[in-house]
């Protein structure tokens, strides 16, 4: 029964699949990226052009800009999602109001689930210039309306308001998954050491929480990585190219300004961030699987 | 936890205070953008508008009448639902058995696929985008649900294989093994015996496929135009000039999002491994 030819059949749907729509369209994309191509200008031909668009993209500053602004963007949502995201989660960990905890268990599901377009739909409400629920706070504080979305640094900021609104449920809910199982003798027996909270949270927790941090911090990088719909909808990378990170930019250059070839070859760069990523992430996590 | 040992009753009680007043913060603050969206779309223009923005208002379904005569607003969520919906059935089709083979056979290599397949999920949707659009738009393949349908696989097959097969691994072998020594091929020990013991996983790799099908903008936006649009970009497409239709836009997003939150609560406990692909439990 268990033939190898047997195994084999049962593989094939996936991988025949996986190739046709996975592999087949890299090669494409690799093809191109080393081609002068750009289908609305079909008199300058499709020739090879060695490397002439990983030239053009590596000396692109506009490239390394929205490189740049995608690490100043995770720069400025990791840390304040990882910390609000453990507070929320050492506070459901208390036995205290088991209701409450109930109830906001099931309330952090609502913002990991929400569409992303429809997150930044919200945002352009919330963040609008005229009656955004934001200007009415910064009313509150004596201050004029601002436009958020038009000025280059908040909105940036606005975006990452929504992202870390969007997002922190996910390290929260993590987070929490990691403290339910730290064994209870292991807290038991700390607590006849110490009557520290943080020596609890540091020597016994903490290791606990680990695994779970590592495998969200990088899920999390390539996800912005990968940030587009909330960006598009709010901002389309603008004002200028302010909000204008990695993806939005190739999305430009591909679909906008359409310069495929150098677009593919934009998106081959990030595919080797992506598998590097990728590949990190495996190794850590599924040993098991060898 | 700990605290406990040393604090006086009163500052107890204040900590006691102290954690349900978080609790409730958190609350709020987790839902308060969701349920703004909520009021927009049950608000009338005018209140929409209004600056400072109103609290209590008469709430009217106007906006939901007014974006549910729109053509395109429905044909999107038709749209949505089929794509999604037929995405997630191809992808348990094709997933679960090789899910299986991963699952009850060990070779050398395995690693190696096992890798391959989970890594799609990895993609950035970007780098696939611009070859499908390409091919898409050789082979006359732009604007068509099926299109969509087929790149969703590349995210939804590693979901369910790896969801899948940590289902089946609970499996006990031997179910296998009597089945093919009552007379049954490998296939119907499969289709029979394992998959309905391992239907949990099935259902929970389902409703993930799902949402994230459904909630999928980049490839629809590129790869649809006006016949075969989900809802996600139908509700973005309203974001164009001065004088938005707020209250339509709001009622939209909230019937584009609200299917998926409930779907999302009916698999909460198992979101997180969703989401992590099974490296937190």
């Amino acid at each position: 029964m268990w033939s190898t030819r047997t195994r084999n059949w049962f593989l094939a749907p996936t991988v025949l699949t996986l190739l046709v729509i996975g592999i087949f369209p890299l090669l494409f994309a690799l093809n191109i990226s080393l081609r002068q191509y750009q289908i609305t200008n079909p008199g300058l031909g499709f020739g090879w052009n060695n490397f002439a668009n990983y030239v053009t993209v590596l000396s692109d500053s506009y490239f390394w800009g929205s490189l740049g602004r995608t690490f100043f963007f995770l720069a400025l949502t990791l840390p304040v999602q990882f910390i609000l995201g453990l507070l929320i989660a050492l506070i459901l960990h208390r036995q205290e109001w088991p209701f409450l905890r109930a109830v906001a268990r099931v309330a952090l599901v609502i913002p990991l689930a929400t569409t992303p377009a429809v997150v930044g739909l919200i945002g352009r409400l919330m963040f609008d210039s005229d009656f955004g629920l934001a200007n009415w706070i910064v009313t509150l504080f004596g201050a004029g309306k601002i436009s958020f979305l038009g000025d280059p640094n908040l909105a940036l900021f606005s975006l990452a308001v929504m992202d870390t609104w969007q997002w922190t449920p996910f390290f929260a809910l993590v987070l929490l998954a990691s403290l339910t199982a730290v064994p209870q003798d292991a807290v038991e027996a700390a607590t006849l050491e110490t009557t520290r909270r943080w020596d609890l949270f540091r020597y016994v927790e903490w290791p606990y929480l680990l695994p779970g941090l590592t495998a969200v911090l990088i899920l999390r990088t390539a996800d912005t990585m990968k940030l587009f719909d909330l960006i598009f909808v709010m901002t389309r990378g603008g004002p200028g190219t302010a909000t204008e990170l990695i993806s939005v930019y190739t999305q430009r250059i591909g679909f906008r300004v359409f310069d495929q070839g150098v677009a593919a070859a934009m998106a081959i760069l990030s595919l080797i961030v992506t598998i590097i990523l990728a590949r990190w992430y495996i190794r850590i996590f599924y040993r098991e699987a060898e | 936890m700990s605290q406990g040992v040393r604090s006086t009753p009163r500052r107890k009680h204040l900590w006691h205070w102290l954690v349900g007043l978080l609790l409730l913060g958190i609350i709020v603050l987790t839902l308060f953008p969701f349920l703004w969206m909520v009021a927009a779309s049950l608000k009338s223009r005018a209140d929409v508008l209004a600056f400072p923005p109103v609290w209590v208002f008469s709430p009217t379904l106007d906006n939901y009448q007014k974006a549910l005569s729109r053509v395109d607003v429905i044909r999107s969520l038709v749209n949505s639902i089929f794509i999604a919906t037929t995405s997630t059935g191809l992808a348990l089709l094709i997933g679960t058995s090789a899910a299986y083979a991963l699952a009850r056979w060990d070779w050398r290599g395995k690693r190696d696929l096992w890798f391959w397949i989970i890594s799609n999920r990895f993609m950035s949707p970007i780098v696939l985008a611009l070859p499908f659009f390409l091919m898409a738009r050789a082979l006359g393949a732009l604007d068509n649900p099926w299109t969509l349908v087929a790149i969703y696989l590349t995210f939804n097959i590693p979901i369910v294989v790896w969801i899948v097969m940590d289902q089946i691994r609970n499996v006990p072998r031997d179910l296998d093994e009597a089945a093919i020594v009552d007379g049954a091929t490998p296939f119907q020990a499969f289709f029979r015996v394992v998959l309905p013991l391992a239907l949990p996983g099935v259902v929970v790799s389902a409703i993930l496929c799902f949402i994230f099908s459904w909630n999928e903008l980049l490839y629809a936006l590129v790869l649809t135009r006006s016949a075969s649009r989900t809802a996600p970009v139908a509700a973005t497409s309203f974001m164009s000039g001065y004088d938005l239709p707020w209250g339509e836009i709001m009622a939209t997003g909230t019937m584009i999002v609200l299917p998926v939150i409930v779907f999302a609560m009916l698999v909460s406990r198992h979101l997180v491994r969703g989401l992590t692909l099974g490296a937190v439990k």
